[in-house]
């Protein structure tokens, strides 16, 4: 059957959906005051934070809804929200 | 083996002996006979099953509805207010295409209450996806449960069922029993197989919402699996005949139909009785005979304008109303019969229990004869005035 | 704990609103429960913004029935688990108005008859799903569209049920409450949960931006709030016996409700000191109940 049988689905699917396109303010890590304490990572309700090889933290901006907790949260006020431009 | 036996207690031995995993029910006269049955044995260790002693019967059908999803044969009884209660879960069984088979003790609804029988309660869940048998006799109810478990659960179909039987008539009532043996049970119905299940190893979403992009296709695929069921139905009822020497390949089933002139149309223990009605009114020389309809949903719509082409009249007995309109089986009846010039006259009778005589079928008849149709059979006086 | 889990027990994707705690809730959840959870989901905001389909959110298996039946539909779920010998873990999550309203007899069903599951109510105060109207979570005082403050009304006229009491006193071997503002606290305790025989209840504070009326951002500072003011008590109960709370430097209860819109009128157009006065009594009944003021010294 094309459509799944009893209004089921395969893991994974939600990711098609970009929730990127909501945000309208960006956070942006500033990588020089952060301490990796991971903060931002934990409470990000999109678990769309990432980190890179120095275990600093990486947006994935596909996801991103701009909601700005992680800038609020940030014990070291690492992260900067900044109007989107698109 | 021929045993004399109540037909709750049939049924929970056949129920037994389809082997369910999770048995979730609640008490309700006039189904509690079957649950106490089962209770018994899984007390007694006669049957494999977790049996859940739910508070309502909302959670009666919501905890087979998580069992079957888990990946088991799941079972449930119930009947009139319970059916009623568990309205909204029954639609979501049909919905996500689990195969739960429950038994319908057939009985009225209130207002006013009433715990005894005709067949508004199932009737009222027509539209929800559930197939619905109906059975005349005791034999024919237990033999179902084995039918409904092999059509549900067949993977082109999916879809939950009703085994009905009209209670106290047949439920309470005392009647020779062909049962199987729990090896002919075996041997014709395979274990469980889930299409698919909540499984941590291949974990997958259940009941998702649609949005109006995708609910019609949900909906649409719901009703080709119950269409499918026309021909899924008779195989699986054929194989049970063939294995066991009662047949149930037919949707339908006609008694003395062959030069009918005269149709009636009936659906559970009533059959019975018209049968013998029949008998009389064709020794006096009267050519009427009985289709009685063994599947409500799906709804045999072929098989019955065949079975009807021949004849100049049919009444329908309908244990039920959709009150403002008609009796459920006359609508499919005239609906079925679309195009042909046959007059279908619809009698809402035996409602609540009220008993029906054979010569309650010979004045149906009459009634038919003289055109006069669509009416409530048998109404006390005070009404009337 | 393992961060990363998260991310792939929950993905992202997901139609919650910005700063939404109910999202963080699941992720929580599911980071200290594993992959080898079964989940049942209530209708409601969650299972709405994590399941249209066919863009599920959820890597572990899932299933949604009814608005009122996850603890039902657990049931069977556990009942058929242990009838094939599998060991994943089940957990019913669903919101106050499914938990605390229209689930309730299923909810006590369940939890009278014992079945080892875990519920979780993420607890918003209010049908959010809908459009906020209150539910038997809404606090005293709160305004929701269908307890709005008015010229003869202020808001919600009756204080929260005490759900977790209720759980308690059917039997079940650990209940707990919890807050998405603590997320180690809340991923601790479901573990304890999840591995405790029996029903076991865990009630997550979870504000919702939307429904109270404060940005995205605050929602671990307002869930914060709750707990420093005493109106959310955060503590865990064995057997029916409190074992654990979390002790706070008290602060006054303005500090929270200033901070959300559906308290405005306690302050707007004038100042209602009668209306604060009693939620402070609230709090200070939490206070005293819980013991959970720490005393600094002079």
């Amino acid at each position: 059957m094309a459509i799944g049988t009893g209004c089921s689905a395969r893991p994974g699917k939600s990711r098609n959906n970009k929730t990127g396109s909501w945000r309208v303010f960006r956070p942006e890590f500033v990588h020089e005051k952060c301490t990796s304490c991971g903060m931002c990572r934990i409470i990000c309700p999109e678990g769309c934070i990432g980190e890179n090889e120095e275990g600093l933290p990486v947006p994935d901006y596909d996801y991103c809804k701009g909601c700005g907790l992680c800038a609020e949260e940030c014990p070291s006020e690492a992260i900067e929200m900044k109007k989107e431009e698109k | 083996m021929l045993e004399i036996t109540e037909g709750s207690h049939a049924v929970a031995d056949a129920v037994g002996k389809c082997r369910p995993q999770v048995i979730a029910a609640y008490p309700i006269t006039p189904q509690t006979h079957i649950v106490e049955a089962l209770a018994e044995m899984v007390a007694n260790c006669e049957i494999d099953a977790e049996y859940i002693t739910v508070e309502s019967e909302f959670s009666a059908l919501s905890a087979c509805l998580g069992a079957s999803a888990a990946g088991s044969r799941v079972y449930s009884a119930t009947t009139s207010q319970g059916l009623a209660l568990m309205f909204e879960v029954c639609f979501n069984c049909a919905g996500m295409r689990l195969p739960v088979v429950m038994s319908i003790v057939n009985r009225a609804l209130g207002a006013p209450l009433s715990i005894w029988n005709d067949q508004q309660d199932s009737i009222s869940l027509r539209d929800s996806g559930w197939l619905q048998l109906y059975a005349e006799d005791n034999q024919e109810a237990t033999d179902l449960h084995y039918l409904a478990y092999r059509v549900s659960e067949d993977h082109s179909i999916l879809l939950p069922s009703f085994v009905c039987f009209d209670g106290f008539i047949l439920s309470h009532t005392y009647e020779p029993v062909d049962t199987l043996t729990k090896e002919q049970a075996d041997s014709y119905l395979p274990p469980f197989k889930p299409f698919q299940r909540l499984d941590a190893a291949d974990p997958i979403s259940f009941g998702l919402f649609a949005a109006p992009d995708y609910y019609m296709e949900f909906r649409y695929e719901i009703d080709q699996a119950a269409k499918k069921a026309l021909s899924v139905i008779p195989k699986a009822g054929r194989e049970f005949g063939e294995l066991f020497g009662r047949d149930y390949s037919g949707l339908v089933e006609g008694y003395r139909m062959d030069d009918a002139d005269c149709a009636l149309v009936a659906m559970g223990s009533i059959c019975g009785t018209v049968k013998d009605a029949i008998d009389e009114m064709r020794d006096a020389g009267k050519k009427v005979g009985l289709l009685k309809i063994r599947s409500f949903r799906p709804f045999p719509a072929e098989e019955v304008k065949k079975a009807l082409s021949g004849v100049s009249r049919v009444a329908v007995l309908d244990k039920n109303i959709s009150l403002g309109s008609k009796g459920a089986v006359a609508l499919e009846i005239r609906d079925a019969l679309y195009g042909s010039q046959t007059p279908v006259y619809d009698y809402i009778i035996a409602l609540g229990g009220r008993d029906v005589r054979k010569k309650d079928i010979a004045r149906v008849v009459s009634l038919a004869e003289e055109g006069k149709g669509d009416l409530f059979y048998g109404l006390r006086d005070e009404v009337l005035k | 704990m393992n961060d990363e889990a998260a991310c792939v027990l929950f993905d992202p994707g997901h139609r919650a609103c910005g700063g939404c705690a109910a999202a963080m809730a699941a992720r929580f959840i599911l980071d200290a429960a594993g992959k080898d959870t079964i989940v049942v989901s209530s209708t409601g905001c969650m299972e709405v913004f994590s399941t249209p389909y066919p863009e599920t959110a959820w890597n572990v298996p899932w299933i949604h029935s009814l608005f009122e039946n996850n603890s039902a539909v657990a049931s069977g779920v556990v009942a058929s688990l242990k009838k094939q010998g599998r060991k994943e873990k089940v957990i019913a999550l669903g919101g106050d108005g499914a938990t605390f309203d229209i689930g309730m007899l299923c909810l006590s069903g369940a939890f009278e008859r014992g079945h080892d599951f875990t519920y979780i109510c993420y607890d918003n105060e209010a049908y959010m799903n809908t459009g906020i109207q209150r539910s038997g979570a809404t606090p005293y005082d709160a305004s929701t569209t269908t307890s709005p403050a008015g010229s003869c009304s202020f808001g919600n006229s009756r204080p929260k049920k005490d759900l977790p009491m209720i759980l308690a006193a059917h039997g079940a071997p650990y209940v707990a409450t919890a807050s998405i503002a603590y997320p180690p606290d809340l991923k601790k305790k479901v573990e304890k949960a999840i591995n405790t025989p029996g029903p076991c209840y865990i009630q997550v504070h979870a504000p919702c931006c939307t429904g109270w009326g404060f940005e995205g951002e605050k929602t671990v500072a307002i869930g914060k709030l709750a707990i420093e003011t005493g109106l959310w008590v955060n503590y865990e109960m064995e057997d029916g016996v409190v074992t654990k709370v979390k002790k706070v430097v008290r602060k006054p209860v303005e500090d929270y409700l200033v901070e959300q819109k559906r308290f405005r009128h306690l302050f707007k157009p004038k100042r209602n000191d009668a209306e604060i006065a009693k939620i402070q009594a609230l709090a200070d009944r939490n206070a005293e109940k819980f013991g959970i003021d720490i005393k600094l010294k002079k």
